[in-house]
């Protein structure tokens, strides 16, 4: 095969534009910018971590089962682990959400980063409704009967059926979190291709400008 | 002792607790949770981040 054959094959031009994009500087970096070194900085991390913790617990239980769960000492601990790591998981983001809003995290060409995170909230926001009505107790039984009506009244009810157990059970343990560990896989290699964003640079107040102004004369 | 330390702290024993102002009706519950989700960031923003160094790159 010729150089030019190969040149011309889409894995080499793939791994070509992926290495451009995405050098192992970028992908794995040493460093980060002064500015990173802030605690609002700490929350997109933080998100990332309950999420870990989530995806484990959700493991332990999925292997399990309800009666486990339900019953024993060690199911109740890990089930109250799979909950609070979602309460920190949604505390986190929303922390990280605002302080990207007021940064303008889209700037710089981070529109797509943006987007992806949004998606991803909403995705998370499905994806924990279907686990509240997928715990097999009282609680998960008023959650679907309340919801089903609101469910309903948008017309998605003819394939999101709240009160099927089984469905909301396969996207909760399935569907959902698939849709959701990939877009935040996509979200954080945005984040590495871009580069995390720089804040708004001040603005020099009228009396710095006007003592620049004397010492330039 | 923690779960009784709860107890005295809010009676889970019953229908949840509600705020209600004008047109917003809130459990206590939610509300704690996003009063404390705008305390941890207002704190963010101006806790000084420990090891901080004036470099243009930090570890």
């Amino acid at each position: 095969m010729s150089s030019t054959e190969i040149d011309r094959q889409w894995t080499t031009r793939l791994r070509h534009r992926l290495t451009r994009r995405l050098p192992p500087e970028k992908v794995l970096p040493d460093t980060q910018p002064a500015y990173v070194a802030s605690w609002i900085y700490v929350f997109g991390v933080t998100t990332l971590s309950a999420l870990g913790v989530v995806i484990l617990s959700g493991f332990i239980l999925a292997l399990k089962g309800p009666q486990w769960w339900h019953v024993s000492g060690v199911g109740h601990f890990v089930n109250s682990l799979h909950l609070w790591s979602v309460e920190i998981f949604f505390f986190a983001m929303v922390i990280h959400l605002w302080s990207k809003y007021f940064m303008a995290a889209w700037r710089g060409g981070r529109s797509l980063t943006w987007v992806t995170g949004v998606v991803t909230f909403l995705v998370s926001i499905a994806t924990a409704f279907t686990g509240y009505v997928s715990q097999t107790n009282f609680d998960s039984q008023w959650i679907s009967t309340q919801a089903k009506d609101g469910i309903n009244s948008t017309g998605v009810g003819s394939f999101f059926n709240v009160l099927n157990f089984g469905q909301m059970l396969m996207w909760h343990i399935v569907l959902l979190p698939l849709v959701a560990v990939l877009l935040t896989a996509l979200h954080v290699v945005m984040v590495r291709a871009k580069g995390v964003v720089p804040p708004f640079e001040d603005k020099p107040s009228e009396e710095k400008l006007l003592r620049e102004k004397e010492e330039a004369r | 002792m923690a779960e009784t330390l709860l107890a005295a702290l809010v009676s889970l024993d019953g229908t949840g607790h509600y705020f209600h102002w004008h047109w917003i009706d809130i459990s206590y519950a939610n509300l704690t949770v996003i009063i404390l989700m705008v305390v941890v960031f207002v704190v963010a923003l101006f806790l000084p981040f420990p090891g901080r160094r004036n470099k243009k790159e930090t570890r």
